[in-house]
């Protein structure tokens, strides 16, 4: 019989950490920002049927980068607790805060206990609130550990470029439009420094919206929509992407 | 197995094991006690008195189809509430409608609202009208125990079918039985009265405010012989529930809107107190 060999937990958790991010960095990344009425999620994901962002309560949405089994059990684990807790108490009781906890617990569980492999996830958990104040948005990476975030969040491989970009022109107050093209702009930047296009059929965007009469304010925006969106305001854009290329050639 | 929606800890492994779509399946799992069809029921003697809810009605129009009811909650011979709520929206293109046991059937509409929501996030998909219907027929067959010590719960249910874009209606009996109603229903106490004033009144080609003034005078009939149903109440300005579900989602009219149908036809009524009248031939 062999004897097995000492690793230390620092070397544990680094390699488990390791392998999770790797997952984590093969998928697409995905942002959530604020905006005026709301929040706006936008991701890349070609899929018109396997979401990235869902309802999972009256105010709450639930966004995912990595492995889609396992942030789709997290997401229906999340709705059962959601739906459960709402019956029990009451709607307003579910709450974002409640939610990124219990999310917290079982990935950090999931990555501490050494008889599971970590899960390749990185999450965020946003809930709209009365104004723009009330918003709060939490993003939970794969090892357990829970980040109150303002304005924007990126997650997924290419994040921190991303979430640098995101952070340099976020302002509060943005429109929806102005808020989805940034978000199209951040994400269509590239590692190395060039920029790719991201056609309108790709992009996978809803929105919590706090003007919304029903008590739902989750919702998807698609087709028509979704370009009109896009093209609004369509000089200050091409500012903008002027402005871009700039900064990208100041980046390399 | 802990319930655990009060601590924060990991979420317990039944919420994370692939499983059905339905909320209510989920439920009997993991908490059955929490569902009104299983709880235990202790032996009664006679019939147990709680308030009651009355009459509900729906027509179906060329847009879509109103759910409507009235205000009153009796218990006995008393009136238990007058400003009672007894139409509530299922989902977006639905409406549940209840006559019974108010306090039961209100729970059962909680959780039907529950178990189409939570069909709908899991599945990124809405159920077929239909599906929606068989649901609650479901619901109404599991409370059957108690429908037998007195407490029935008889809802009327309506919707905007999205797949042939039009309102359907869909009845039921305290066993669960489901039926589709061609252009218009009614149940509770009140309903045979108002079911004689909608089919005087009603025509293939009604406009959405024909429809809903339709309703209003149809409750105002069921009020007027029958001493369980609420008629419009000027005094205190309670008004009858209308509520409309087109392809456009579900709608409540306002207590503004809803007055004033009712006001026009209380001013016709001082008029002529039995309403419109049909041809003879």
């Amino acid at each position: 019989m062999s004897t097995p060999f000492y690793v230390s937990p620092q070397q544990a958790m680094a390699d488990r950490a390791e392998y999770a991010r790797k997952g984590i960095a093969r998928g697409r990344s995905l942002v959530v920002l604020q905006y005026a009425d709301g929040i706006v999620f936008v991701g890349e994901n070609p899929s018109r049927a396997l979401h990235k962002f869902s309802e999972i309560y009256d105010r709450i949405g639930f966004a995912a980068a990595g492995k889609y089994n396992e942030y789709e059990n997290l997401r229906i684990g999340g709705v059962r607790y959601a739906d459960l807790r709402g019956y029990t108490y009451d709607r307003d009781d579910v709450t974002a805060r409640g939610l990124a906890n219990v999310y917290a617990q079982t990935l950090g569980t999931i990555f501490s206990s050494t008889a599971e492999k970590p899960y390749e996830v990185e999450l965020v958990v946003a809930e709209v609130g009365e104004t723009v104040e009330g918003d709060q948005i939490y993003r939970l990476p794969h090892d357990g550990s829970i980040v109150d975030e303002h304005g924007s969040v990126a997650v997924g491989g290419n994040a921190e470029l991303i979430s640098n970009y995101l952070d340099q022109r976020h302002q509060d107050g943005m429109s929806l439009s102005e808020a989805l093209q940034l978000a199209v702009q951040a994400l269509s930047r590239e590692a190395n420094g060039t920029q790719r296009e991201i056609p309108a059929e790709r992009l996978e965007v809803a929105v919590l919206d706090r003007t919304r009469p029903q008590q739902r304010k989750f919702k998807r925006i698609v087709g028509p929509q979704l370009s009109r969106l896009l093209e609004a305001g369509g000089p200050a854009t091409e500012a903008e992407s002027a402005e871009d290329a700039g900064d990208a050639g100041d980046g390399e | 197995m802990e319930a655990n929606t009060r601590s924060t800890g990991r979420l317990p492994a039944a919420f994370l094991t692939p499983g059905s779509s339905s909320f209510m399946d989920f439920l009997s799992e993991h908490q059955p006690e929490l569902l009104p069809g299983k709880r235990q029921l202790p032996p009664v003697q006679g019939v147990v008195e709680a308030p009651h809810g009355t009459t509900i009605v729906a027509v179906t129009f060329r847009g879509g189809v109103i759910l409507a009811g009235d205000r009153r909650a009796t218990m006995g011979n008393m009136i238990a509430q007058r400003d009672i709520e007894k139409v509530f929206p299922a989902d977006e293109y639905s409406a549940v409608g209840i006559a019974g046991t108010a306090g039961l059937a209100v729970e059962m509409v909680k959780l039907f609202q529950l178990e189409l929501e939570h069909f709908e996030k899991v599945e990124g998909a809405q159920l077929s009208l239909e599906g929606k219907a068989n649901r609650l027929s479901t619901m109404i067959r599991s409370n059957l125990g108690m429908a037998m010590q007195g407490l029935a719960v008889v809802p009327l249910f309506a919707g905007f079918d999205v797949d042939r874009a039009k309102g359907r209606i869909f009845s039921y009996d305290v066993t669960g039985g489901r039926s589709e109603e061609q252009n218009f229903a009614a149940v509770g106490s009140g309903s045979i009265f108002a079911r004689g004033a909608m089919k005087k009144l009603y025509h293939a080609d009604l406009s959405e405010s024909e429809a809903t003034t339709l309703v209003v005078q149809a409750l105002y009939d069921a009020a007027d012989d029958d001493s369980a149903t609420g008629g419009p109440d000027v005094a205190r300005r309670i008004y009858p529930i209308v509520t409309v579900i087109t392809d456009e989602g579900f709608r409540r009219l306002t207590d503004v809107e809803s007055a004033e149908i009712a006001r026009s036809v209380l001013e016709k009524r001082l008029e002529q107190p039995d309403g419109p009248r049909a041809a003879l031939l």
